[in-house]
Protein backbone atom coordinates (compact mmCIF):
# COMPACT_ATOMS: atom_id res chain seq x y z
CA UNK A 1 0.00 0.00 0.00
CA UNK A 2 1.15 3.60 -0.13
CA UNK A 3 2.02 5.34 2.54
CA UNK A 4 0.10 7.55 4.54
CA UNK A 5 1.98 10.33 3.94
CA UNK A 6 1.51 10.39 0.02
CA UNK A 7 -1.94 9.27 0.17
CA UNK A 8 -2.95 12.65 2.27
CA UNK A 9 -0.95 15.03 -0.04
CA UNK A 10 -3.51 13.32 -2.77
CA UNK A 11 -6.13 13.99 -0.86
CA UNK A 12 -5.68 17.59 -0.83
CA UNK A 13 -4.76 17.64 -4.81
CA UNK A 14 -8.26 16.11 -5.12
CA UNK A 15 -9.77 18.90 -3.14
CA UNK A 16 -7.84 21.57 -5.21
CA UNK A 17 -9.10 19.11 -8.40
CA UNK A 18 -12.83 19.70 -7.21
CA UNK A 19 -12.34 23.15 -6.60
CA UNK A 20 -10.95 23.66 -10.81
CA UNK A 21 -13.68 21.47 -11.74
CA UNK A 22 -16.52 24.00 -10.41
CA UNK A 23 -14.85 26.72 -11.33
CA UNK A 24 -14.25 25.40 -14.81
CA UNK A 25 -18.10 24.82 -15.15
CA UNK A 26 -18.99 28.16 -14.14
CA UNK A 27 -17.26 29.63 -16.60
CA UNK A 28 -18.49 26.62 -19.23
CA UNK A 29 -22.03 28.36 -18.43
CA UNK A 30 -20.52 32.29 -18.53
CA UNK A 31 -18.49 31.48 -21.47
CA UNK A 32 -22.04 30.41 -23.39
CA UNK A 33 -23.53 33.50 -22.61
CA UNK A 34 -20.40 35.46 -24.70
CA UNK A 35 -21.91 36.92 -27.99
CA UNK A 36 -19.83 35.01 -30.11
CA UNK A 37 -20.58 33.20 -33.58
CA UNK A 38 -20.93 29.31 -33.63
CA UNK A 39 -17.82 27.83 -34.22
CA UNK A 40 -15.58 30.02 -31.73
CA UNK A 41 -18.64 29.08 -29.23
CA UNK A 42 -18.04 25.04 -30.00
CA UNK A 43 -14.40 25.70 -29.81
CA UNK A 44 -14.56 27.73 -26.58
CA UNK A 45 -16.50 24.94 -24.80
CA UNK A 46 -14.82 22.23 -26.12
CA UNK A 47 -11.87 23.24 -24.65
CA UNK A 48 -12.87 24.06 -21.37
CA UNK A 49 -14.65 20.60 -21.70
CA UNK A 50 -11.39 19.38 -22.61
CA UNK A 51 -8.93 20.96 -19.82
CA UNK A 52 -11.63 19.57 -16.90
CA UNK A 53 -12.10 15.70 -18.80
CA UNK A 54 -7.86 15.76 -18.21
CA UNK A 55 -7.96 16.92 -14.63
CA UNK A 56 -10.36 13.90 -13.82
CA UNK A 57 -8.39 11.45 -16.05
CA UNK A 58 -5.03 12.51 -14.67
CA UNK A 59 -5.82 13.41 -10.67
CA UNK A 60 -9.10 11.28 -10.16
CA UNK A 61 -8.38 8.21 -12.49
CA UNK A 62 -4.38 8.20 -11.60
CA UNK A 63 -3.42 8.58 -15.33
CA UNK A 64 -0.11 10.48 -14.57
CA UNK A 65 1.45 7.42 -13.24
CA UNK A 66 -0.18 4.65 -14.66
CA UNK A 67 1.48 1.48 -16.36
CA UNK A 68 2.72 1.33 -19.97
CA UNK A 69 -0.03 -1.27 -20.70
CA UNK A 70 -3.10 1.16 -19.99
CA UNK A 71 -1.06 3.67 -22.17
CA UNK A 72 -0.74 1.56 -25.25
CA UNK A 73 -4.85 0.78 -24.54
CA UNK A 74 -5.69 3.77 -24.48
CA UNK A 75 -3.18 5.07 -27.01
CA UNK A 76 -5.41 2.84 -29.54
CA UNK A 77 -8.83 4.16 -27.97
CA UNK A 78 -7.88 7.30 -28.86
CA UNK A 79 -6.88 6.75 -32.17
CA UNK A 80 -9.89 4.70 -33.13
CA UNK A 81 -12.15 7.58 -31.21
CA UNK A 82 -10.64 10.03 -34.05
CA UNK A 83 -11.72 7.80 -36.56
CA UNK A 84 -15.30 7.66 -35.58
CA UNK A 85 -15.65 11.44 -34.87
CA UNK A 86 -13.92 12.39 -38.54
CA UNK A 87 -15.50 9.36 -40.76
CA UNK A 88 -18.75 11.47 -40.94
CA UNK A 89 -16.35 14.15 -43.05
CA UNK A 90 -16.48 11.71 -45.96
CA UNK A 91 -20.38 12.58 -45.86
CA UNK A 92 -19.28 15.79 -47.58
CA UNK A 93 -18.12 13.86 -50.87
CA UNK A 94 -22.23 13.37 -50.63
CA UNK A 95 -22.73 16.35 -51.79
CA UNK A 96 -20.37 16.33 -54.26
CA UNK A 97 -22.18 15.95 -57.97
CA UNK A 98 -25.50 17.33 -56.07
CA UNK A 99 -26.48 19.93 -58.85
CA UNK A 100 -29.34 22.54 -57.28
CA UNK A 101 -31.51 24.05 -60.38
CA UNK B 1 -10.29 -22.10 -7.84
CA UNK B 2 -8.63 -19.25 -6.59
CA UNK B 3 -8.85 -16.10 -8.79
CA UNK B 4 -5.34 -15.11 -10.30
CA UNK B 5 -4.20 -11.65 -9.88
CA UNK B 6 -6.50 -10.03 -7.71
CA UNK B 7 -4.29 -8.56 -5.56
CA UNK B 8 -1.03 -9.03 -6.58
CA UNK B 9 0.26 -7.45 -10.43
CA UNK B 10 0.61 -9.54 -13.20
CA UNK B 11 4.10 -10.11 -14.17
CA UNK B 12 3.93 -8.89 -17.56
CA UNK B 13 1.61 -6.14 -17.38
CA UNK B 14 2.33 -4.65 -13.79
CA UNK B 15 -1.02 -4.67 -13.36
CA UNK B 16 -4.08 -6.67 -11.30
CA UNK B 17 -6.61 -8.23 -13.56
CA UNK B 18 -9.66 -5.82 -12.50
CA UNK B 19 -7.75 -3.10 -13.41
CA UNK B 20 -7.13 -4.15 -17.04
CA UNK B 21 -10.67 -5.30 -17.04
CA UNK B 22 -12.10 -2.34 -16.33
CA UNK B 23 -10.03 -0.20 -18.75
CA UNK B 24 -10.37 -2.59 -21.57
CA UNK B 25 -14.35 -2.27 -20.73
CA UNK B 26 -13.94 1.71 -20.36
CA UNK B 27 -12.21 1.41 -23.84
CA UNK B 28 -15.34 -0.08 -25.48
CA UNK B 29 -17.17 2.78 -23.33
CA UNK B 30 -15.60 5.23 -25.38
CA UNK B 31 -16.22 3.99 -28.76
CA UNK B 32 -20.03 3.61 -27.71
CA UNK B 33 -20.66 7.11 -26.80
CA UNK B 34 -17.74 8.21 -29.12
CA UNK B 35 -20.39 6.60 -32.26
CA UNK B 36 -23.44 8.60 -30.66
CA UNK B 37 -21.29 11.61 -30.54
CA UNK B 38 -20.07 11.10 -34.01
CA UNK B 39 -23.84 10.75 -35.25
CA UNK B 40 -25.02 13.64 -32.79
CA UNK B 41 -21.80 15.87 -35.21
CA UNK B 42 -23.71 14.18 -38.19
CA UNK B 43 -27.30 14.77 -37.45
CA UNK B 44 -25.92 18.15 -36.61
CA UNK B 45 -23.99 19.67 -39.21
CA UNK B 46 -26.52 17.78 -41.78
CA UNK B 47 -29.36 20.00 -40.31
CA UNK B 48 -30.07 23.19 -41.84
CA UNK B 49 -31.60 24.47 -38.65
CA UNK B 50 -30.40 23.20 -35.00
CA UNK B 51 -31.81 24.98 -32.02
CA UNK B 52 -29.91 26.32 -29.39
CA UNK B 53 -30.18 23.82 -26.54
CA UNK B 54 -30.41 26.75 -23.81
CA UNK B 55 -33.83 27.02 -25.46
CA UNK B 56 -34.96 23.59 -24.76
CA UNK B 57 -33.40 22.48 -22.10
CA UNK B 58 -32.57 24.73 -19.06
CA UNK B 59 -29.23 25.58 -18.08
CA UNK B 60 -29.47 25.77 -14.30
CA UNK B 61 -30.57 22.21 -13.62
CA UNK B 62 -28.11 20.88 -16.30
CA UNK B 63 -25.43 23.00 -14.02
CA UNK B 64 -26.76 21.62 -10.95
CA UNK B 65 -26.65 18.05 -11.91
CA UNK B 66 -23.00 18.62 -12.93
CA UNK B 67 -21.91 19.94 -10.14
CA UNK B 68 -23.57 16.91 -8.17
CA UNK B 69 -21.59 14.59 -10.40
CA UNK B 70 -18.60 16.06 -10.00
CA UNK B 71 -18.84 16.15 -6.36
CA UNK B 72 -19.21 12.70 -6.13
CA UNK B 73 -16.81 11.87 -8.37
CA UNK B 74 -14.13 13.66 -5.83
CA UNK B 75 -15.94 11.43 -3.01
CA UNK B 76 -15.79 8.41 -4.97
CA UNK B 77 -11.58 9.16 -5.14
CA UNK B 78 -11.66 10.15 -1.47
CA UNK B 79 -13.72 6.85 -0.30
CA UNK B 80 -10.83 5.01 -2.07
CA UNK B 81 -7.87 7.35 -0.34
CA UNK B 82 -10.01 6.51 3.01
CA UNK B 83 -9.10 2.62 2.67
CA UNK B 84 -5.69 2.98 1.39
CA UNK B 85 -5.65 4.88 4.69
CA UNK B 86 -7.10 1.89 6.37
CA UNK B 87 -9.90 4.02 7.59
CA UNK B 88 -13.34 1.98 6.67
CA UNK B 89 -15.76 4.87 8.76
CA UNK B 90 -14.69 7.44 6.25
CA UNK B 91 -14.46 5.13 3.51
CA UNK B 92 -18.27 4.33 4.19
CA UNK B 93 -19.69 8.17 4.36
CA UNK B 94 -17.71 8.84 1.30
CA UNK B 95 -19.28 6.03 -0.42
CA UNK B 96 -22.59 7.32 0.98
CA UNK B 97 -22.17 10.62 -0.69
CA UNK B 98 -21.13 9.28 -3.83
CA UNK B 99 -24.20 7.17 -4.68
CA UNK B 100 -26.40 9.60 -2.99
CA UNK B 101 -24.97 12.23 -5.03
CA UNK B 102 -25.88 9.66 -7.90
CA UNK B 103 -29.35 9.33 -6.82
CA UNK B 104 -29.69 13.19 -6.52
CA UNK B 105 -28.42 13.69 -10.31
CA UNK B 106 -30.76 10.64 -11.57
CA UNK B 107 -33.75 12.19 -9.66
CA UNK B 108 -33.36 15.70 -11.12
CA UNK B 109 -32.77 14.19 -14.21
CA UNK B 110 -36.00 11.97 -14.28
CA UNK B 111 -38.14 14.39 -12.00
CA UNK B 112 -37.28 18.01 -13.26
CA UNK B 113 -36.25 17.38 -16.95
CA UNK B 114 -37.12 14.03 -18.30
CA UNK B 115 -40.88 14.27 -17.14
CA UNK B 116 -41.97 18.09 -17.60
CA UNK B 117 -40.49 17.55 -21.34
CA UNK B 118 -42.89 14.31 -21.71
CA UNK B 119 -46.03 16.66 -19.97
CA UNK B 120 -44.89 19.28 -22.82
CA UNK B 121 -45.06 16.25 -25.41
CA UNK B 122 -41.65 16.67 -26.09
CA UNK B 123 -40.60 13.24 -26.56
CA UNK B 124 -37.65 12.04 -29.00
CA UNK B 125 -39.94 11.55 -32.23
CA UNK B 126 -40.26 15.22 -31.53
CA UNK B 127 -37.16 16.31 -33.62
CA UNK B 128 -34.21 14.99 -34.67
CA UNK B 129 -32.88 17.38 -31.35
CA UNK B 130 -34.81 15.43 -28.67
CA UNK B 131 -34.19 12.39 -30.01
CA UNK B 132 -30.04 12.89 -29.85
CA UNK B 133 -30.57 14.30 -26.31
CA UNK B 134 -32.49 11.68 -24.91
CA UNK B 135 -30.60 9.16 -26.75
CA UNK B 136 -27.04 10.66 -25.66
CA UNK B 137 -28.63 11.55 -22.05
CA UNK B 138 -30.61 8.22 -21.42
CA UNK B 139 -27.49 6.11 -22.01
CA UNK B 140 -25.76 8.44 -19.77
CA UNK B 141 -28.00 7.84 -17.09
CA UNK B 142 -28.03 3.97 -17.51
CA UNK B 143 -24.28 4.28 -16.73
CA UNK B 144 -25.20 6.34 -13.76
CA UNK B 145 -27.59 3.75 -11.90
CA UNK B 146 -25.08 0.86 -13.11
CA UNK B 147 -22.62 2.71 -10.99
CA UNK B 148 -24.97 3.76 -8.16
CA UNK B 149 -26.19 -0.14 -7.64
CA UNK B 150 -22.34 -0.87 -7.81
CA UNK B 151 -21.52 2.03 -5.21
CA UNK B 152 -24.20 0.94 -2.94
CA UNK B 153 -23.31 -2.56 -2.76
CA UNK B 154 -19.51 -2.02 -1.99
CA UNK B 155 -21.14 0.43 0.70
CA UNK B 156 -23.24 -2.35 2.22
CA UNK B 157 -23.24 -6.39 1.78
CA UNK B 158 -19.75 -5.79 -0.21
CA UNK B 159 -17.65 -4.27 2.01
CA UNK B 160 -17.75 -7.46 4.49
CA UNK B 161 -14.27 -8.25 2.31
CA UNK B 162 -12.49 -5.45 3.89
CA UNK B 163 -12.11 -8.04 6.81
CA UNK B 164 -10.95 -10.93 5.10
CA UNK B 165 -9.37 -9.34 2.30
CA UNK B 166 -8.42 -6.11 2.19
CA UNK B 167 -6.03 -4.94 -0.29
CA UNK B 168 -9.09 -7.19 -3.07
CA UNK B 169 -11.56 -4.95 -1.67
CA UNK B 170 -9.45 -1.82 -1.84
CA UNK B 171 -8.59 -2.81 -5.28
CA UNK B 172 -12.56 -3.13 -6.22
CA UNK B 173 -13.14 0.48 -5.13
CA UNK B 174 -10.65 1.91 -7.30
CA UNK B 175 -12.12 0.23 -10.26
CA UNK B 176 -15.51 1.15 -9.21
CA UNK B 177 -13.92 4.42 -9.13
CA UNK B 178 -12.69 4.42 -12.36
CA UNK B 179 -16.37 3.56 -14.33
CA UNK B 180 -17.58 6.36 -11.82
CA UNK B 181 -15.13 8.89 -12.93
CA UNK B 182 -15.55 8.01 -16.71
CA UNK B 183 -19.49 8.08 -16.21
CA UNK B 184 -18.67 12.28 -14.64
CA UNK B 185 -16.35 12.33 -17.56
CA UNK B 186 -18.96 11.72 -20.49
CA UNK B 187 -21.27 13.94 -18.60
CA UNK B 188 -18.61 16.94 -18.34
CA UNK B 189 -18.49 16.92 -22.48
CA UNK B 190 -22.69 15.70 -23.02
CA UNK B 191 -23.49 19.25 -20.95
CA UNK B 192 -21.76 21.84 -23.23
CA UNK B 193 -22.29 20.19 -25.97
CA UNK B 194 -26.26 19.63 -25.64
CA UNK B 195 -27.31 22.35 -22.87
CA UNK B 196 -24.97 25.64 -23.85
CA UNK B 197 -24.48 25.39 -27.64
Amino acid sequence: MDNIESIQKNIRNYIMVFGALAILTVITVGASYLQVGVVSAIVIAVIIATVKGSLVASIFMHLLSEKKFIYILLGVTALLFLVLMFVTLFTVNDQVGIHVS
Amino acid sequence: MQIPYTVEPRPDTGLHNAKIGIWLFLASEVMLFGGLFSAYVLLRTGSIVWPEGSSILSVPIGTFNTMALIASSVTMVLSWAALKINNLSKFKMYMFLTYFLGLVFLIVKVVFEYLPKFEHHLYPSESTFLAIYFTLTGLHALHVLGGVIVNIYFWGPGSKMWETEPERFTNRVEVAGLYWHFVDLVWIFLFPVLYLL
